[in-house]
Formats: C-alpha cells, sequence, structure tokens
C-alpha cells in the first residue's frame, strides 16, 4: 500500500504567535511538525506496518519546513518530498492544494491520501477537500478509526451527532482527527536513519505550474483579535436554580 | 533574552542533537513527570518503563551495532540531562545499563556475550547492573575482596558488592573480582546458583531507583562467563569514565530543573507586597544559578565534542564531574532558599532533586577522589594515600 501523507511545517504552537503584515509570522520562529499531521504519519505507518509498502512525506514550504519531513522520517516515514519556491509564499488554502497535487502525481501513483482535519496555524480545513478533488479520488474526512482490506477502506467519520460508518474504494483521500491513535515518538534510531532517506526538493517549475494557478486567490481583508471570552454566569442556588439551569440550557438549544 | 539559554547555545548544536533532545524531552514530560513524586515517595523505579526506554533508543544509544541507536556522545549528554530534569534515578537507570553494563559487554565482551546480551538490553528486555563497590572499599575499589578461583574449567565467585544500583532489578550482573592475573568482569545471570540480590531500603535520596546489595556464595559460573577483553583495574575504571561523562550533562538537567521553579515562583510569590523576584538578594540567587548552568553546559558541550573526537581524557571528564555536580547541588540548595516553606516538600521539584544530588556527589567517585585525580594531574603528586 503506497500511502502518501501530507505534513505541514508551522510555528510552535506553545508560543504565542506574532503577526507580520496580517499574517502569521512565520520566518525566524521556532518551526515544529504541525501535532495534528503527527496523527496522519501514525496512520500512516500503521496501515504500512500491516500491508506493507511505503509512506511518503510531501510538504509545501520554505526550506526550513524540511525540519518537519526530518521529524515524519525519524517516527519511521520511507521518503520525502518538499515544494519550496519564493513564489509561494503566502500561498492560499487552493494554490496549496493545487502544488501538493502535482507534488502528489509526480511522485508516483498512490492509494491513499491522508491529512489531518485542519492545520494547527491556519485552521481553514479545506485544503484536504481541495486536494481530493484535485487529484479526483474520493474523500472521507474526519476520520477517527480506520480499517483498511482488499482496496477498500472502512472508516469511522466523525460527526456532531456521533460517528458514521463509511466505505471507500482506493485510492481515496482521508483526514484524521486527534483521536485516530496515539503518534509513536520518533526513536532515535529512527532519527540516525533519517537522515539518510531520501527527499526530494522541488520548485514550481520542476511541477509544470504556471504563475496564475500559483497566485493566491484570497485577499486579507482584516486581522482582529477574537472577541475576549467574557466571565460565566454562576447560578446560586435559592431554590429555582435547577429551573434557571434549565431554562439557560434550553435558550442554549441544549435541550 | 532567554533566561535558560542565556548564551544562545542552541545554534552549537546539530538538527539531529536537538531532535534527539526534544524526544527525550517530550518522553520526560509524558512518562516520567506524571508518576515521579508517587515513585520517589514509594521509592520504587517502575521497572516497566525500561521497554518504553528501549524503544525510544534510549538503552545503549552511544553504542553502534547489536540494536543500539548508534549516536553521539552529545546526543548521549543531552538525553542524560533530560532525563535528570524529571529525575537523576531514571538517568542513573539508564547511566547504569548503557555505560556501566552494556559499554563493557560491548567493549570488552566476546562475539557470543554481545549477541546474547547486547540486543535484549538496548531493548529493555534484560536490565542490567555494575558491581564494583563492596561493603568496606568504595573510593578504593582497587583493594577489593570479591575473588573469582578457577575450579577446572569454571570460575567459582565469591563476596559481596554493595551500593549496586539496578541490582535487584537486574538480569546480569557484571562483577568485577579479582583473579590470580589480576581484576576481571563476570557476566553474572540473575538465576545463577549462589547468586542472590538484596535491595537496600530507606534511602533519602536517588528514592526512585533500586540499589541493591549482590552476594556471591561459592557461585559457579562457566568459563565463558569472563569478559575476555580486559585485566585489571582499568576494566571498570574505563566504564567508570563513559558514566561519568553522561553525569557531567545530567546534573545540569536537575540544576535546570531547580531554576526554572525557583525563577518562575520568585515572579509570583508575593512578600512585604512585592514578587520575592524583585529583592535584590533573590535576583542575585537566580542570576548566580543562571550563570552557573550555562556555563556548566558549555562544559558539558566541549567534554562532549572532545568525546566524539575522540581525545577525551579521563581527568578532563573528571573537572566535568567535579565542577557540575558541585554546581548543581548548590543550586538546587539555593533554590530551595527561594521557595521558603514550600521548598521542602514533594510539591515542588527541588528538595526531590537536591536529595538526588546528594547520591551523585558520591557515585562514581567522590569530589573528593575527582579533587585528588586533578591534583594529581596538575602537581605530579599523589595524594590518594
Ligand atoms: C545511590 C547510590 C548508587 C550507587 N550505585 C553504584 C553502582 O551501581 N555500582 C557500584 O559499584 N557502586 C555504586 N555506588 C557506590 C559508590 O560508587 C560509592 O559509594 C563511592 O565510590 C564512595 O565509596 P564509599 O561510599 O565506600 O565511601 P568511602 O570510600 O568510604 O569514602 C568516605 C569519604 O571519605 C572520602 N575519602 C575516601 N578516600 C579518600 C582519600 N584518599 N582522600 C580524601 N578523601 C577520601 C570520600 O571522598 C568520602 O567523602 C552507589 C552509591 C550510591 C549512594
Amino acid at each position: 500500500m503506497n500511502i502518501v501523507v501530507c505534513v505541514k511545517h508551522i510555528p510552535d504552537p506553545n508560543i504565542p504567535g506574532e503577526l507580520e503584515g496580517g499574517r502569521l509570522k512565520r520566518s525566524g520562529v521556532q518551526g515544529v511538525l504541525d501535532p495534528g499531521d503527527e496523527f496522519g504519519v501514525e496512520t500512516g505507518l500503521q496501515l504500512k506496518e500491516a500491508h506493507g509498502g511505503e509512506v511518503t512525506l510531501v510538504s509545501m514550504g520554505p526550506p526550513t519546513a524540511m525540519e518537519a519531513i526530518r521529524r515524519g522520517l525519524s517516527m519511521g516515514a520511507d521518503k520525502g518530498l518538499l515544494v519550496s519556491d519564493d513564489a509561494l509564499q503566502g500561498a492560499c488554502a487552493l494554490v496549496t492544494a493545487r502544488v501538493l497535487a502535482a507534488a502528489i502525481k509526480k511522485s508516483g501513483p498512490f492509494d491513499l491520501v491522508i491529512a489531518g482535519v485542519e492545520s494547527t496555524d491556519g485552521y481553514t480545513g479545506t485544503m484536504p477537500s481541495t486536494l481530493a478533488e484535485l487529484l479526483d479520488v474520493p474523500q472521507v474526512t474526519f476520520v477517527k478509526r480506520l480499517d483498511s482490506a482488499d482496496g477498500t477502506i472502512r472508516a469511522d467519520r466523525q460527526t456532531a451527532e456521533g460517528y458514521q460508518v463509511v466505505e471507500s474504494p482506493l485510492p481515496a483521500l482521508i483526514t484524521v482527527t486527534a483521536g485516530v491513535n496515539s503518534p509513536r515518538y520518533a526513536s532515535f534510531k529512527g532519527i540516525m536513519a533519517a537522515k539518510k532517506k531520501p527527499v526530494d526538493n522541488l520548485s514550481i517549475g520542476d511541477l509544470g505550474l504556471s504563475s496564475e494557478e500559483v497566485t493566491s486567490m484570497q485577499q486579507i481583508a482584516s486581522v482582529g483579535s477574537a472577541e475576549a471570552r467574557k466571565a460565566g454566569e454562576v447560578i446560586e442556588d435559592d431554590g429555582t436554580g435547577a429551573q434557571r439551569v434549565a431554562e439557560f440550557l434550553k435558550e442554549a438549544k441544549v435541550i | 533574552m532567554d533566561a535558560v539559554d542565556f548564551l544562545d547555545l542552541e545554534p552549537l548544536l546539530t538538527e539531529e542533537e536537538k531532535m534527539i533532545r526534544d524526544t527525550c524531552r517530550r518522553f520526560v514530560g509524558d512518562r516520567v513527570m506524571p508518576g515521579i513524586e508517587k515513585w520517589f515517595e514509594a521509592a520504587e523505579f517502575p521497572v516497566e518503563v525500561a521497554t518504553e526506554l528501549g524503544s525510544l533508543g534510549l538503552l545503549g544509544m552511544h553504542l553502534s551495532g547489536y540494536g543500539c541507536a548508534g549516536t553521539n556522545a552529545v546526543s548521549y549528554g543531552l538525553a542524560c540531562l533530560e532525563l535528570e530534569a524529571g529525575d537523576a534515578g531514571f538517568r542513573s537507570f539508564v547511566s547504569v545499563q548503557g555505560s556501566l553494563a552494556m559499554w563493557p559487554i560491548w567493549k570488552y565482551g566476546s562475539e557470543e556475550q554481545k549477541q546474547e546480551w547486547l540486543p535484549r538490553m538496548a531493548a529493555g528486555e534484560a536490565i542490567g547492573c555494575f558491581g564494583l563497590t563492596e561493603p568496606d572499599f568504595g573510593s578504593d575499589p582497587a583493594g577489593m575482596r570479591t575473588s573469582a578461583k578457577k575450579n577446572g574449567s569454571d570460575w567459582v565467585l565469591n563476596g559481596n558488592k554493595l551500593w549496586i544500583t539496578n541490582g535487584g532489578i537486574a538480569d546480569v550482573a557484571i562483577v568485577w573480582a579479582r583473579t590470580d592475573e589480576g581484576v576481571r568482569g563476570f557476566l553474572v545471570p540473575r538465576n545463577t546458583k549462589g547468586f542472590t540480590t538484596r535491595d537496600i531500603h530507606r534511602k533519602l535520596s536517588l528514592r526512585a531507583s533500586v540499589t541493591s546489595e549482590l552476594i556471591l556464595d561459592n557461585c559457579r559460573l562457566p568459563a565463558d562467563a569472563v569478559l575476555p577483553g580486559v585485566t585489571g583495574m582499568k576494566g571498570p575504571l574505563s566504564c567508570l569514565s563513559e558514566a561519568r561523562f553522561g553525569i557531567v550533562w545530567g546534573v545540569m538537567g536537575s540544576a535546570r530543573a531547580c531554576y526554572e521553579c525557583a525563577l518562575e515562583y520568585s515572579k509570583t510569590r508575593i512578600a512585604f507586597d512585592k514578587p520575592i523576584g524583585s529583592f535584590q538578594l533573590t535576583q542575585e540567587k537566580l542570576v548566580n544559578m543562571m550563570l552557573e548552568i550555562n556555563k556548566g553546559l558549555l562544559l558539558a558541550l566541549h567534554l562532549g565534542r572532545k568525546k566524539d573526537d575522540g581525545n577525551l581524557a579521563p581527568q578532563q571528564v573528571s573537572f566535568g564531574k567535579l565542577n557540575n555536580v558541585r554546581e548543581a547541588l548548590a543550586i538546587a540548595r539555593e533554590a530551595r532558599t527561594i521557595l521558603g516553606a514550600n521548598g521542602v516538600t514533594l510539591e515542588y521539584p527541588v528538595i526531590r532533586h537536591a536529595n538526588n544530588l546528594e547520591s551523585v556527589l558520591t557515585y562514581e567517585g567522590t569530589s573528593e577522589i575527582h579533587t585528588l585525580i586533578l591534583g594529581q594531574a596538575i602537581t605530579g603528586l599523589n595524594a590518594f594515600a
């Protein structure tokens, strides 16, 4: 089973982010493999362990994004592919999907593409669905449990109410939630081996994409701080407490 | 400015070294910190963690082949530092397993001994210990009484070893004994007839670590139990030099944990209507800690690079052990004063580290012995006896 896992290098989410011209400041900031993508890498590795094949990591980002690929390789992935190009600075989700689709096609035939539900910096959550369309494969999003056999996958798909059980033929694309598994540590042996694993560096030219195709369609109109959270309401029980809690829940449309 | 890495030493590390350090730090956060207060209080080492340390690649990480990760010495040092920032008991487990038990097999063992033990020890499936110290011989181990006598082609061992880390949980003990040819190392598997262990209780330091007595009573071993590659005190002493190198780094982990705790506390604890960190006396303490941690790390890194270049002298390791343990202990004690009464409870890590460091000050050569080693190195005069 040949598996492609999309990985993103993001500013360390444990350090408060700074803005730079309306965008998240990225250069000179401590970066990490998006914690959400670790679940994708783990999913890929488990499938490989069960069915054989290869796990390829694909990323778009500045040269420093190699760090995210190295981390995934240390966890056990087989090879990496990084698309870096000055023209891609500030790329929107659509451009990212185009670039990743071109890179995945170039890397050879695949059975499954895995991505996180959304990145831990941009949070748009639109890239994976766009990518599935561009690759012309079915998509199963919000996967919280996954089985695979004989050219199909069967997934528990998280919904607001519960979960759906969805089957799909391969090749396909899935996005995995944080509950799907617990990502392994990169072992020291894995870290030592990672530097010997093959990694391709590609530019837009290598992918045959035109400059229109990589021009961001999206513009940032304005950036503001989220509204500060208000203190909660404390209900003191004077005999009517239960009723007021019930009213509150009704108002919130919980009951 | 970074309050911990004040000198910006980070760029002196390679990507690989940073990744190993970060992985180890994460493991400590996930697996050591949540349980350490309980383990320390109950005086137990959670043996089940051994295989986790093994699959991470921590055990014998700086050795090559036989299932070992094959990292450089600096990476090993960084791992020791992160482990000890959790607890010196864990670092001791890893030091003993990797440097005192696996290393002599790797360095002086036969191919059969290596094949039999190293892969399982690297995986944490077999635990090793190092028996040198005896009830009556600590700083002068050359005086040891434990003996190994030839009987036919077998060896028969008699004697007691005391203060042996991992003794009670070990699957194999590396026992150093005197023979007609000089001191030799023996691999003693757990269930060998005539070999028993007894754990030492009521330790008030390094509580999350098993310390035991090894008893060899007409313990009969086959001819191939001896480490073929070394005869004389050079055997055990070379192992100690390996492990001490890890301590040079490890204690800076204890020191860092104490400093970070004290720094945070000094900013939030109010006395006389002000955070105690605003008092000059507190600032002086914090600054001294920060200075010594940065200097200690520079020293450790310098020794590590020399070790990787193959030109680190044992006396230079003594320099590192003497200085960094001394400073770490001073930092732990000073940090404790900043925490006031809270400093004496297990709610905070400081007293635990301070207590642990008392053992670290003594084992692997006491501070006095390292002083004498350095004294001899600079004067050419022996002051040991
Ligand atoms: C928690 C713990 C774990 C240990 N683990 C191990 C282990 O795994 N394997 C192992 O073999 N050993 C182990 N040890 C033993 C340790 O290495 C010895 O305790 C150490 O070498 C000191 O020996 P001693 O306790 O007999 O002290 P002694 O040698 O009796 O020393 C007592 C004091 O006298 C001083 N002194 C001795 N000689 C001189 C001199 N010539 N000049 C000046 N001062 C001198 C010493 O510095 C010390 O202050 C461990 C000890 C502890 C506490």
